[in-house]
């Protein structure tokens, strides 16, 4: 026992949890979405997705190298950034596309904040709206399923918006992602299935992705419908667009999200009532993404409102 | 609230086992109370064993008793489980074991002791709160109000620790006399044990034993044993934040210390020496211990040994609320509860990372504070506003920083912004 003895504070024992490994288990769970997506839409997805993984990766070193700080890679952080982002993309888009777009989610999404746990807006979001923002040519042209040659259609949700939904589509196509849409987000079974990974694990808990979706649900029914209240196709509106993705993946991110389980369940029906309104009756066939960011700035006045309730306070 | 790897198995089925006294005591002069005790004693003199070699006057009373007979060798600072140094008294063994005059009280005489009586003998012993506090128990017995409920607390939710399980199992009869003892000091009708359902031996014991004791299962987690949660837990009431038990009609006094109680009251003993538990991954023979106040922990360890390994840290107390020690000659005080070494695995340390927000610390806090709000506001120096989050609730269990897989030291910024916000 001559050896100096470790002396720090208590506890002194610790779980076996780490953000790393947070961090990959969550990408661990997307993994099924983006194989279907590769499987409905061709290589080429596979192509967005590893443009816009390597950018954000290397974004993110860049910025530790600039700032001398740690770098931090392999913390998986950057990677599930940019994996969400290419999940958030049409398949068929010019390969600068997701490069640009990871960048500016991992550089003005996250690292100007101060790098991880610092950033206010989901980066991934952030890169999305951007993109929207400025190429919306590319970001709204989507590739027919099985058509590997590229031959491009509308989605779901903007033919309905146009009034000119193709009838023969069947939720069953719906939950099978059968259907025009961003890579990670067409697949519902597939997303499913990460999701409840997730939920048993406990890395996320049911209050945010549970009240989004049944708000959106409740709300499309009552006033999504063409011939009167009540009359919405709220099945479709489940199936279609981002909302499992965003639901289950994007509005749980920790950093932008209530910290209690009250303040989280504001923040779902806050995010399924503005994703109800833009897609009912606003400018965009979709409004996932912006409700997300939206909530997200919401955040931190949630959290100052919903504290729990301290033990022996009245 | 979590359930936690509880390592008890290396103890749990080992009998409390007596370690000689030692050659030298270091009686430490704080006993984890504001003020130090004055010796009554000078180098040179002699000692019996019981004998009162220290007290303190201002404040709250208390009296240290020697453990053993012989000399003092002198009265100088000690290595120190909290403070790290502190005033000792040391004490030559001569091995005699000469002891003050007693004698043992007959039941007729306990049973004409009125509650004033009972507290003085407490007082005069020097007993004080076992299960870590090390608060005089006196005080406690004598509450400003009424009070209708007695909690005895046998949860032992500390992992690792075995002590209490085993004087439950052991010394069942004696605790359940200590018992009725404290019922009469406070003059409680309801009297309950709390003990966790991962200690069934227990149970059943103190359920065929215990008349008038109404035995409460509890879920075996951290922190069950802590004050506020056992009187949620049991009585479904809440303590007011701010208020002591006593202002619910409450009293929580631990097993160990109904155990010292009945000591002092049927066999006059003075509280000098306790039962602990000495374990960890190092040790072949982990044990239980019936230890003399003022032992060094090398003497336990030793008494334990061989080492398999060398320990990279020695810890005072359980696990979660412990105390590492930087010396080994470190003496064994009224509240020290255990002696655990860790393995260089074990003690490895961890980089701090990011907060990222993912509210474990939020949903396991006992008390349902936002510990990683309040370690923000701690770091950037916002005391009022660590305040506003509630940092003086905080129990200090450490589970916030046991669950945060960003490794963030929570409870001690929370300590730490408490210190500052009482400031």
């Amino acid at each position: 026992m001559n050896k100096p003895l470790i002396v720090n504070s208590w506890p002194h024992l610790h779980t076996k949890e780490s953000v790393k490994r947070i961090m990959w288990l969550v990408t661990l769970s997307l993994v099924p979405t983006g194989f279907m997506g590769v499987r409905i839409f061709g290589w080429n997805s596979l192509w967005v997705i590893a443009i816009s993984v390597s950018a954000a990766l290397a974004t993110e070193l860049i910025f530790q190298l600039l700032t001398r700080r740690k770098i931090t890679l392999g913390d998986g952080s950057a990677f599930l950034t940019g994996l969400l982002l290419a999940y958030n993309l049409p398949p068929e888009i010019p390969f600068w596309i997701p490069l640009v777009g990871s960048f500016f989610a991992i550089a003005i999404g996250k690292q100007v904040f101060g790098g991880l746990g610092q950033n206010i807006f989901n980066p991934a979001l952030v890169g999305r709206a951007f993109l929207v923002a400025s190429w919306p040519k590319y970001m709204t042209n989507f590739t027919r399923p099985f058509n590997y040659d590229a031959v491009t259609q509308a989605t779901p949700l903007a033919l309905l918006k146009e009034g000119s939904l193709e009838p023969h589509l069947s939720y069953l196509d719906l939950f099978l992602g059968y259907r025009g849409g961003c890579i990670g987000e067409v697949c519902i079974w597939a997303l499913l299935l990460g999701a409840a990974f997730l939920l048993i694990k406990g890395y996320i808990s049911w209050h945010t992705p549970f009240t989004y979706i049944g708000s959106v649900a409740v709300f499309t029914y009552a006033f999504g419908g063409k011939t009167g209240l009540f009359t919405g196709d709220w099945i479709f509106h489940l199936l279609t667009g981002g909302l499992i993705l965003g639901a289950f993946f994007m509005a749980t991110d920790y950093v932008t999200s209530p910290l209690t389980a009250k303040g989280q369940i504001i923040f779902g029906i806050g995010c399924g009532i503005l994703t109800s309104v833009i897609r009912i009756w606003g400018g965009y066939p979709e409004g996932v993404s912006y409700s997300i960011l939206m909530m997200n700035a919401a955040a931190p006045f949630i959290d100052r409102y919903t504290k729990n309730r301290i033990y022996g306070s009245k | 609230m979590v359930n936690l790897k509880e390592n008890k198995h290396r103890t749990e089925h080992k009998q409390i086992e007596s370690i000689p006294a030692p050659k030298r005591a270091y009686i430490s002069l704080n006993q984890q109370l504001k003020k130090s005790f004055s010796p009554l004693v000078k180098a040179g003199d002699q000692v019996l064993k019981g004998q009162k070699i220290a007290s303190i006057k201002e404040g709250i009373y208390s009296a240290i008793h020697s453990p053993i007979s012989g000399k003092i060798f002198s009265i100088q600072d000690s290595p120190h489980q909290v403070l790290g140094k502190g005033k000792a008294i040391i004490i030559d063994n001569d091995f005699q074991e000469k002891s003050v005059a007693t004698y043992l009280r007959t039941q007729k005489e306990i049973d004409s002791l009125d509650a004033q009586e009972l507290r003085a003998i407490i007082r005069e012993t020097g007993i004080v709160g076992l299960g870590g506090a090390g608060f005089p128990s006196y005080i406690k017995l004598t509450p400003p109000r009424p009070i209708h409920t007695l909690i005895i607390n046998g949860a032992e939710c500390e992992p690792y620790l075995t002590c209490d399980y085993r004087i439950m199992l052991e010394k069942t009869e004696e605790i359940i006399l200590g018992i009725g003892l404290i019922a009469r000091c406070l003059g409680a009708k309801d009297i309950y044990i709390g003990i966790e359902d991962n200690k069934p031996k227990a149970i059943e014991k103190f359920r065929s034993k215990g008349q008038g004791l109404k035995v409460k299962v509890l879920k075996s987690f951290y922190p069950q044993g802590g004050e506020k949660q056992i009187i949620k837990n049991i009585t479904n009431n809440e303590v007011e934040r701010g208020k002591l038990p006593f202002d619910s009609g409450v009293v929580v006094q631990n097993v160990g210390t109904a155990l010292s109680i009945y000591e002092a009251v049927y066999l006059n003993k003075p509280l000098f020496e306790r039962v602990m538990t000495v374990t960890g991954s190092c040790l072949v023979n982990p044990k239980n211990l019936k230890v003399c106040i003022g032992t060094p922990i090398k003497e336990l360890i030793d008494f334990c040994g061989p080492l398999k390994e060398n320990p990279a840290k020695i810890v005072i107390g359980g696990p979660m609320m412990g105390i590492a020690q930087n010396n080994v000659m470190t003496p064994v005080i009224k509240s020290t509860t255990g002696v655990i070494l860790f393995n260089k695995k074990e003690a490895q340390t961890t980089d701090e990372e990011p907060c990222i927000r993912c509210a474990a610390c939020v949903r396991e806090c006992p008390v349902g504070l936002m510990p990683c709000m309040i370690n923000l506001a701690s770091i950037k120096q916002l005391w009022p506003q660590a305040k506003d989050f509630g940092a003086l609730d905080c129990i200090e269990c450490g589970l916030c920083s046991y669950v945060c897989p960003a490794n963030r030291r929570l409870v001690q910024s929370i300590k730490m912004a408490k210190l500052e916000a009482i400031v």
